[in-house]
């Protein structure tokens, strides 16, 4: 009779270390530097004005792009009134179409070399822009071509009619896809645009502009103008300008409300939001886990429907936060342009510092701080994961919008207690309820002032699906039928 | 007649099926489509250079190279051992596989076959794969492929049992297996594909524990789907559950279907992210797998020689 | 001799009661010939504050009702203010309507009550929308009250503006506060006398007569306002509105941007569209 051998249980574990598996940046020309684009073409701003654009891992400048001035956004919205007037207005819809359909499979075409200059000129890691950001950017554009000559149906009671030219203003964290979200159904509501992006994200609209016209899309009918905060405010103040759009911060929103009072142009606003994120003790815990991760870490937390707050049913609150820091602890941080990276760069020294001033103000009121002890880059701008337990209502943390990978965690006792707290700031954009109830989740639903409420799930986007938020969130909705409204005029039949 | 002591740390002091029921009620509940993200999400992981080959290298060191078949022979097995010793005779840096893994019938041609290489020798026991038989004649053939040497033994739980809420039977016939097993390894077969639903899939591997079992697996391979890397995730979950709760550490093996090194490097990426760096090891995470050997080494092939090669340079057994 | 006739005070009608003006104001509604009318109460900034917090108490009540019940109370209006038709045509007349004009305003004003009343267990199928996201996801928008809203009525006319204001803010679950028609506020409060006699629950509907100019600001700055009807503002009053929405990013529906007085995009404009997201799996 043979003999069993016991099997041991020797062997070394393999410590199994990624190595590096960076995206080629070769697939991307970039100019030296960058005009507007006008009327169809790049060209040299009137303003004389150039600003560097870096890459934000690295600190390296990708380019030069031209700051817009007074004239060049006059000759921006003169253009886009004329093909306004002249050609986009009056042509079929349903060969407006066939345009934005064109430039949607245009956008699937280059969409490698989109998604590797996103990353480059905004830190986002490129597993992102791969698989998140330019997949909905390409879709947002198929699903608004599609409603270009199907208008009649969207609203019942409306003769669909444009309203004009728009101004958008668009922010660095999400670039082409809040690109994506403002031109398309403007464009397919029968309007032209003057489009300004951020700053510090510039070159994947440029790059975009100059698909547009390879499309062969009218000129005048998509105009791009760089340039900072001023240039955002002669778009939005211009005389010549319908609707304006943007999406960006609380502070500026309500600036451009202001510059806009006593005037009648059509406004739409997706602005800041400090999420609530509920996890019940019935949930589903290690999806739950993922859910709160992807919610707060996703694209460094430069997310306004971020799950920034955290609220954890008291019974598990502890092992929830373990399974938590165990999750946090396998993150990746470093290289955007590495295909495993999970974190990538902070888009600007700017936000760094003001991430960094709301970390300190939560130490220094008390909150407990958990963060892994991963390597950052040497260069560039990059903040560690990190959690705060012990947090209360009143610190500044549960109230800011942090917009980094900062997750502040409190916990409640009863359903009751949960909404209060969840709806006790003045934001109201986003929500996530995590519980295997099926009423449950339903009366949480109902009573979340947010405008997006995830359950057991959270940060899904369609191009079907409105998004945009409650009380200082914003007005209006991005995304599916309701999104067309912004961009459509309500004379009614 | 007393048995081995169960884990019992998470267990209620009195052990039937009402009791076991209110314990299974209290395992988190699973979302299918969270956890299909999650390995989704890992499966887009790059693995580049030495890392990957030091992963192609631990799933050759992690195989349990299997064959199963109705038509197997003593002559069949004896072929696969030596495959199993030297995937590669060509390539002596090759590691060999695990262990082999076989039918009761050929347990004593594949210990002979393996003696003095390392490999363990796993049987299927349990009136595998269906399982239907008498709890009684299942422990008979437990006893009798270990007494014919098998170091390792996969037994198949019974499904109709356990979805017909008669926990205790599961639960027992597990923990009795188990004390058969004696030094042997208990490997416990799930057979997820006929569980369903990912709930059903945490429920019983956290019984399979709770009983004893060494490993949870998930698949005979006589069932589709066999492995799939969302019940793997929920498997490790589960693990590591159980470890926290009792300090156990309990194995994992997926098996079926895992036909290609590309397949395999995900569930490693599954495993590397959701357990760590303590289960990296073939004493804690095996393949149950035939002709995903052949795949690995023609990826280590093309590593070291930059050029795609071709099946038929490699040995079928 | 002739019965010395018993005049009637009027008053604000906040939370429910008809309360004077905390300020002790009132002043003179005139008729069209000049004559003074009645006296009426000049609501003051903490007449607003105490209808505002009144407003936002009695929100989660009435927007937790259903569309159902909602509809079948606004009816109710529509049935009361028929009853009331002899009051309101007075009234009317007394300001410069001819009869036939006055009963035809009260006549349209009961219709566009009840026509509003319809849509309060509709409306949300109308705006709200099954998605057809591309992943196992149920996805559904849906409207839902905005929550307090300030409704800014016009001056004209008297009863058929503030219903034609007031009633697509009430559908969805919104709760009020109205500045009524500042020269001719007589039909507002007579109104309010018809909102408390028909079911309609204390605080959904405040309404402070009183001077627009002095009463927009705090209106417009309120933090606890939602959104503000500035359909009945002048030129300078809704830029007050704009400039004080800035504060709390208030909606504001301008005069400018009134489409069709019977409309469901009415009820629309004090919505927010929830979206709410759930995974389809075993």
């Amino acid at each position: 009779m043979a003999i069993t051998r016991i099997p041991d249980t020797s062997h070394e574990p393999l410590l199994w270390e990624y190595a590096a598996s960076r995206e080629s940046a070769d697939i991307v020309s970039l100019d030296e530097k960058y005009g507007l684009f006008i009327d169809g073409e790049l060209r040299a701003p009137k303003s004389r004005k150039y600003f560097p654009t870096i890459n934000p891992a690295s600190e390296e400048e990708l380019a030069q792009v031209a700051e817009a001035g007074k004239a060049d956004v006059d000759d921006a919205v003169a253009s886009a009134r004329t093909a306004y007037e002249d050609v986009w207005g009056p042509m079929a819809p349903a060969e407006r179409a066939k345009y934005i359909f064109r430039i949607a499979r245009m956008i699937q075409e280059r969409s490698r070399e989109l998604a590797v200059l996103e990353t480059l000129d905004g830190g986002k890691p490129i597993k992102e822009s791969r698989d998140v950001d330019l997949p909905l950017v390409a879709g947002h554009f198929f699903y608004y071509a599609g409603w270009a000559d199907k208008l009649e149906y969207a609203f019942p009671g409306i003769t669909p009619k444009p309203l004009g030219v728009a101004g958008q203003v668009i922010p660095w964290n999400f670039p082409m896809l809040m690109l994506a979200w403002k031109v398309a159904p403007a464009l397919a509501a029968g309007n032209t645009v003057v489009l300004k992006p951020a700053e510090t994200t510039p070159l994947t609209a440029l790059v975009f502009a100059e698909l547009t016209a390879e499309a062969g899309l009218p000129p005048g009918v998509l105009n791009v103008v760089t340039g900072a905060g001023g240039t955002g405010s002669l778009v939005v103040t211009h005389d010549d300008v319908d609707k304006v759009a943007f999406t960006g911060s609380t502070a500026v929103g309500k600036l451009i409300q202001s510059e806009l009072a006593g005037t009648s142009k059509r406004l739409t606003l997706e602005l800041g939001g400090k999420g609530a994120h509920v996890i019940f003790e019935d949930a589903p815990l290690d999806q739950a886990v993922e859910g709160v991760i992807n919610g707060i870490f996703f694209n460094q937390g430069h997310v306004c429907c971020a799950g920034s707050r955290l609220f954890v049913e008291e019974s598990i609150h502890d092992r929830f936060v373990d399974k938590l820091k165990r999750r946090l602890n396998t993150l990746r941080v470093g290289d955007p342009m590495d295909k495993n990276t999970d974190i990538g760069a902070i888009n600007s020294r700017a936000q760094l510092e003001k991430i960094e001033e709301l970390v300190d103000s939560g130490r220094s009121e008390g909150a407990e701080i958990f963060q892994p002890d991963c390597e950052l880059p040497t260069s560039g701008f990059f903040f560690r994961p990190t959690l705060f337990t012990g947090v209360s209502q009143s610190h500044r943390i549960a109230q800011e919008e942090i917009f980094g990978p900062v997750l502040s965690i409190l916990s409640f006792r009863t359903p009751e207690e949960a909404v209060e707290k969840a709806n006790n700031t003045p934001y109201g954009l986003s929500a996530g309820i995590w519980t295997t109830k099926g009423s449950r989740i339903l009366w949480m639903a109902d009573r979340m002032k947010a405008g997006v409420v995830w359950a057991n799930t959270f940060n899904k986007f369609d191009p079907s699906s409105p998004f945009g938020g409650y009380k200082e969130s914003g007005f209006g909705r991005e995304g599916g039928r309701h999104g067309l409204l912004a961009y459509m005029d309500l004379g009614e039949t | 007649m007393t048995l081995a002591p169960a884990r019992s740390s998470v267990l209620p002091d009195r052990i039937t099926t009402p009791t076991l029921r209110t314990f299974l009620r209290g395992v988190p509940s699973v979302d299918e489509v969270g956890a299909s993200e999650r390995v989704a999400a890992l499966s887009t992981r790059s693995i580049k250079k030495e890392s990957k080959r030091a992963a192609l290298d631990l799933m050759i060191r992690m195989m349990d190279l299997t064959t199963l078949e109705g038509k197997d022979t003593p002559g069949k097995v004896v072929q696969m051992c030596a495959k199993a010793y030297r995937p590669d005779p060509t390539d002596a840096s090759i590691p060999s596989v695990a262990a082999v893994c076989v039918y009761p019938n050929m347990v004593p041609y594949a210990v002979q076959a393996t003696e003095g290489t390392g490999i363990y020798v796993a049987s299927v026991a349990t009136y595998f794969p269906s399982g239907l038989s008498d709890t009684k004649l299942k422990i008979e053939e437990t006893k009798k492929v270990v007494a014919d040497g098998a170091d390792e033994v996969d037994m198949v739980i019974d499904r109709g049992a356990f979805l017909a809420g008669e926990y205790f039977k599961v639960f027992d016939e597990i923990r009795r297996t188990k004390e058969a097993c004696g030094d042997a390894h208990l490997k416990v077969i799930l057979e997820t594909g006929e569980l369903e639903t990912l709930d059903n899939v945490r429920r019983a591997s956290m019984l399979a524990m709770a009983a004893g079992g060494d490993f949870i697996k998930t698949s005979t391979g006589k069932v589709s789907p066999a492995a799939t890397l969302p019940v793997t995730l929920v498997m490790l979950e589960a693990i590591r559950d159980f470890h926290d709760a009792t300090g156990v550490q309990v194995g994992m093996k997926p098996a079926g279907g895992i036909r290609t090194s590309k397949d395999a490097m995900k569930y490693l990426l599954v495993l590397n992210e959701t357990l760590g760096e303590a289960w990296m090891t073939p004493d804690w995470f095996r393949f149950g797998a035939s002709s995903l050997l052949n795949d690995v080494l023609m990826q280590i092939r093309f590593q070291e020689t930059g050029r795609y090669s071709s099946p038929d340079y490699f040995t079928k057994d | 001799m002739s019965r010395v006739g018993v005049k009637k005070t009027y008053k604000l009608y906040i939370g429910g009661q008809f309360p004077r003006s905390e300020s002790g104001r009132s002043y003179a509604a005139l008729g069209a010939d000049g004559e003074v009318l009645a006296r009426v109460a000049q609501g003051s900034r903490k007449d607003l504050r105490d209808a505002v917090r009144i407003a936002r108490g009695a929100q989660e009540s009435w927007v937790g009702r259903t569309g159902y019940n909602r509809g079948q109370i606004l009816y109710r209006i529509a049935e009361t203010l028929e009853d009331r038709a002899g009051t309101f045509v007075e009234q009317l007349m007394a300001t410069g309507s001819t009869k036939k004009q006055a009963s035809d305003e009260v006549a349209a004003s009961v219709d566009r009550m009840v026509w509003y009343a319809g849509w309060a267990d509709k409306f949300a199928q109308i705006f709200g929308n099954l998605n057809p996201v591309s992943g196992p996801f149920f996805n559904i928008s849906s409207p839902e009250a905005t929550g307090v809203v300030g409704v800014i009525a016009p001056e004209e006319p008297g009863l058929l503006g503030l219903v034609s204001r007031l009633a697509p803010v009430l559908v969805p679950g919104n709760t009020t506060v109205v500045l009524a028609s500042e020269k001719n506020p007589m039909p507002a409060i007579t109104f309010t006398e018809v909102l408390d006699t028909s079911d309609v629950p204390g605080g959904v509907v405040n309404v402070l007569t009183g001077f627009k100019d002095e009463l927009i600001p705090w209106l417009a700055d309120h933090m606890d306002v939602n959104a503000v009807d500035a359909g009945g503002a002048t030129r300078e009053q809704a830029t007050r509105v704009q400039e004080g929405a800035v504060h709390n990013v208030k909606r504001v529906v301008l005069p400018s941007s009134n489409g069709a007085d019977q409309s469901p995009y009415r009820i629309a404009a004090f919505t927010e569209t929830k979206t709410v997201w759930h995974p389809k799996g075993l």
